[in-house]
């Protein structure tokens, strides 16, 4: 085999070949649906890789062997959650001083602290367990069903957030005002909810409308700025955030908004008319937001892989000299996509309010989710599909986190730790791959960023 | 270097025909004055303003009638904004920008005092000065861990991870050693351990340093907001009673009228934040480290030819970088109060906004630090005054100041070239 790029000579590939080559990204990976094929922009991206054209190909089941422990995208997520693991069980420890004391006669007695620990890990990880996914002490439907409902209805504004910056990210952009696109988009939702006398469904479509306007609106301002005035986006997201943050805590305590049967900042609450249907009965909180969420995600995976403008935003995302060499004009690209990007923040902000989550403002009415939706696209490898997986692991961490903190005493925070940890050992894949000592993937495209610097 | 901060985009030309930047700000500025002199002269009431120099109503004081300030100011503004749109030498540009907003700032002021019920119509120009020292001390220190890290390459995003961390490790092991010096210590290694993970992730594994940072400061919230629920929640007294650094007063310099009561009789912080200014100044672009520093941002593979050693040089200062913000961190913990959830709460990022608003220099992030922390003590002020203005406008400022100034209506702005690039010796 002979190889075209000299930097990469050895089989175990650096770090630096795959940052070198972060520009595409294609590759269809087993976490995804055969409907996600992501195609290469930059054809010379490709070229550079050594290709396995020339090798005999092996036996499907000794492929799937070869790719089990090699540093491919699932392989690396696995083990990058259970590393996060790893070290959220050992701040448990030293956390806990009844367990921390038992170390200090560890020479002593071993097993007195290797049982406690033990004891007090395997306890909250078992809760955390049981509040996302199923609980086997659970008795009748509801119970049963409970721990689902809870992770579905975290997971769905996440996905919008999560999508949001995943589309920045594929056009050359790093959204981190998704946070102040949703908190824009759920002060238009509400305002919408409770203010518009209109028939239930009707009203529902408008309130949605509005909030994904809202988003919109604060997605265009960065994106005009990048495109007329080369104000880098980051910065300017970061800023949009605070203002919006301020802007809801002075509208919450506004005559005509705030509840005038409160003195605390909290606004009308929405109409039942303008609120997502529960899916599963009055008693569990899953509502029409992860449909929603799900039929966003099919539309962005159409819109990046089957639609021009799609085409265009990859290409100006992959290299904008390039782009606007072959007639794509950038400095609309730029707007578009930050005015779709800031639509699905805003729609994630919305989900907040009108589901279940919320039924008024409140100052921390979407909580974080505008940065974990920049957790959850960097985790779903800025891909739509990945994307929703992304975001049902955190809704199930944070469903799960809650009943590790009323039942192991664990406070929620915990689940944050793990979550960026993740993200960490996601986004530097050669330090997994160090650690485990994997084989280095066929042609596996695990750089996940496209940002670049201010 | 011609490099814009944003090369890929495509910058419309400002610079044409009759319309210079100055004549557009000048006629903003012009506009802005006649605004201050017709809205705010007109809301202004006939009460005398006064600008006391002590901590209370007594003392000299400087006093204008309300109406003849708030519209005398008004027109200063509108003057100077005039005279830059009548096309002045650019050299008077960043003064008479710096007269025009300054005049409509005391136009706002001489308002706003005015307007004040009866009894606290009064502004105390020394509480102003030191409440604006304090409120920017976390700036300071935030900023000047950005210029560190960004001027030899590596975005810093993650100043409020640094700071919080710094915060949160001064006051547990401040606690549980009972000395404010090995509180400071831990400080500084709090933030140096955050910093420490920036460096290795962009450094040595290439992650995005945006990324990172952001990551980071969600870890940093996490990990402090854990153990501060269960170390410091279940035993207060143990884990989270940090001693205190006191005030101290510096002799002669502190019975300077306005001045020396706002400044000279501050604690360590102080006098450390503004000495680290001064020290990172001179050490920036004066010494053989500053050099190297400042070309490995700009240039690395130019450096690197030179011999200088590009990763070494900003593992050196990144981990420099958390050990200064570390120490900002502890200016809450290990001087006002106890340690709370999150409770830098965003100071992060102003100091981000601080640092690009200084255009990535020690001084420039000083006088931006000094704006924002003005700009949050004025919000402080405005509401024991009962004034009509929302504060939280007024917590917006620092945000879209920043705004306006990277869209280039207030100066350009430009990061250090290769701020934000892994550097990846070929």
């Amino acid at each position: 085999m002979t190889n075209p790029n000299p930097a990469s000579g050895s089989p175990d590939k650096e770090p630096a070949t795959e940052a070198q080559e972060s520009l595409s990204e294609a590759r269809a990976t087993p976490t995804q649906p055969a409907g996600d094929t992501e195609q290469t922009v930059p054809a010379t991206a490709t070229a550079k890789r050594p290709s396995p054209a020339g090798e005999a190909r092996p036996s499907m089941g000794r492929m799937f062997l070869d790719n089990l422990w090699a540093a491919n995208t699932v392989t690396v997520t696995v083990l990058a959650v259970l590393l996060a693991m790893v070290v959220g069980a050992v701040l448990i420890i030293v956390s806990d001083p009844e367990v921390l004391a038992t170390y200090g006669y560890i020479t002593a007695r071993p097993t007195d602290a290797l049982n406690a620990s033990w004891t007090v890990v395997s306890e909250a990880y078992a809760n955390l367990f049981k509040g996302a996914i199923f609980d086997p002490d659970a008795v009748g439907f509801t119970a049963a069903m409970s721990p689902i409902s809870e992770t579905l209805t975290y997971a769905a504004p996440l996905v919008f957030t999560g999508l949001s910056v995943a589309l920045a990210f594929r056009g050359g952009l790093f959204n981190i005002g998704a946070q102040g696109q949703a908190t824009i988009g759920v002060i238009l939702a509400a305002v919408a909810g409770f203010a518009l006398p209109l028939p239930p469904v009707v009203h529902l479509l408008v309130a949605l409308i509005a909030g994904a306007l809202g988003g919109a609106l604060w997605g265009f301002i960065p994106g005009i700025l990048k495109a007329r005035a080369g104000a880098h986006e980051v910065i300017n997201t970061i800023m949009l955030n605070y203002v919006a943050v301020y802007f809801l805590t002075w509208i919450v305590v506004q005559s005509g908004v705030q509840d005038p049967n409160r003195a605390d900042a909290i606004s009308k609450p929405v109409d039942s008319s303008a609120q997502l249907p529960r899916l599963l009965g009055d008693d569990l909180r899953v509502h029409a937001g992860i449909l929603l969420a799900v039929a966003a995600t099919w539309f962005i995976a159409w819109l990046l892989n089957r639609s021009t403008l799609g085409f265009e935003l990859r290409a100006v995302g992959a290299n904008p000299d390039a782009a606007r060499t072959a007639g794509i004009s950038v400095t609309k690209t730029y707007v578009l996509v930050m005015v779709f990007a800031g639509m699905l923040a805003g729609l994630g902000g919305s989900t907040m309010v009108l589901g279940t989550t919320a039924t008024a403002l409140t100052p921390l009415v979407i909580a974080q989710i505008g940065f974990d939706g920049i957790l959850v696209a960097l985790l779903g490898r800025v891909k739509p599909w990945g994307v929703l997986l992304a975001a049902l692991l955190f809704g199930a961490l944070q469903a799960g986190g809650n009943r590790m903190q009323s039942y192991s005493g664990i406070s929620l925070e915990l689940v944050t730790v793990l979550q960026a940890l993740i993200v960490i050992f996601i986004a530097a894949p050669a330090l997994v791959k160090t650690i485990f000592q994997l084989r280095a993937a066929r042609a596996a495209r695990l750089q996940t960023s496209l940002a670049k610097g201010w | 270097m011609s490099t814009t901060a944003v090369p890929e985009v495509a910058v419309t030309a400002v610079d044409e025909g009759f319309w210079t930047r100055n004549r557009k700000i000048g006629a903003v500025l012009l506009a802005l004055g006649v605004l201050a002199a017709v809205l705010f002269g007109a809301l202004a009431t006939d009460q005398h303003a006064r600008f006391t120099l002590s901590e209370t109503e007594g003392g000299a004081a400087l006093e204008i009638n309300g109406t003849v300030g708030a519209i005398l100011f008004g027109l200063i503004t509108a003057a100077s904004g005039g005279a830059l749109l009548a096309g002045v030498p650019k050299r008077w540009f960043t003064l008479l920008l710096g007269a025009g907003l300054v005049a409509f700032v005391l136009s706002f002021l001489c308002w706003q005092v005015s307007a004040a019920p009866e009894g606290r119509n009064f502004m105390p120009l020394v509480n102003v000065v030191r409440g604006t020292f304090i409120l920017a001390l976390p700036l300071i220190f935030g900023a000047l861990a950005g210029v560190l890290c960004e001027r030899s390459g590596v975005v810093n995003v993650a100043i409020e991870g640094q700071l919080l961390m710094g915060a949160f490790s001064g006051a547990l092991f401040g606690s549980m050693s009972g000395s404010v010096w090995v509180g400071l210590a831990a400080a500084a290694i709090g933030g140096a351990f955050i910093s420490f993970l920036l460096a290795v992730f962009s450094i040595r594994y290439l992650v995005d340093q945006v990324v990172m940072g952001i990551v980071l400061n969600l870890l940093a919230v996490g990990i402090t907001g854990f153990l501060y629920e269960r170390l410091m929640q279940t035993d207060a007294a143990k884990y989270n009673s940090a001693p205190r650094f006191g005030n101290w007063e510096i002799p002669l310099l502190s019975d300077i009228p306005l001045i020396g009561p706002a400044l000279f009789r501050g604690n360590i912080f102080l006098y450390l934040g503004l000495l680290l200014v001064l020290v990172i100044h001179l050490a920036l672009f004066r010494t053989r480290w500053g050099l190297r520093t400042r070309s490995v941002g700009e240039h690395p593979t130019a450096a690197d030819t030179l011999g200088v050693k590009v990763l070494r040089l900003r593992y050196r200062n990144v981990i420099l970088a958390g050990l200064v913000a570390g120490v900002g961190g502890a200016s809450y913990t290990l001087a006002l109060y106890s340690f709370t959830k999150n409770m830098i709460g965003g100071k992060g990022f102003i100091a981000l906004a601080a640092l690009i608003f200084g255009r990535w220099s020690p001084t420039g992030a000083l006088l931006a630090a000094l704006f924002f922390g003005f700009a949050d003590q004025l919000a402080t002020y405005l509401g024991a005054i009962g004034s009509s203005i929302p504060s939280q406008f007024l917590a917006m400022l620092p945000y879209l100041a920043t705004i306006l100034a990277v869209a280039g209506l207030v100066g350009k702005v430009r990061a250090p070239a290769a701020d934000g690039k892994p550097y990846i010796k070929g």
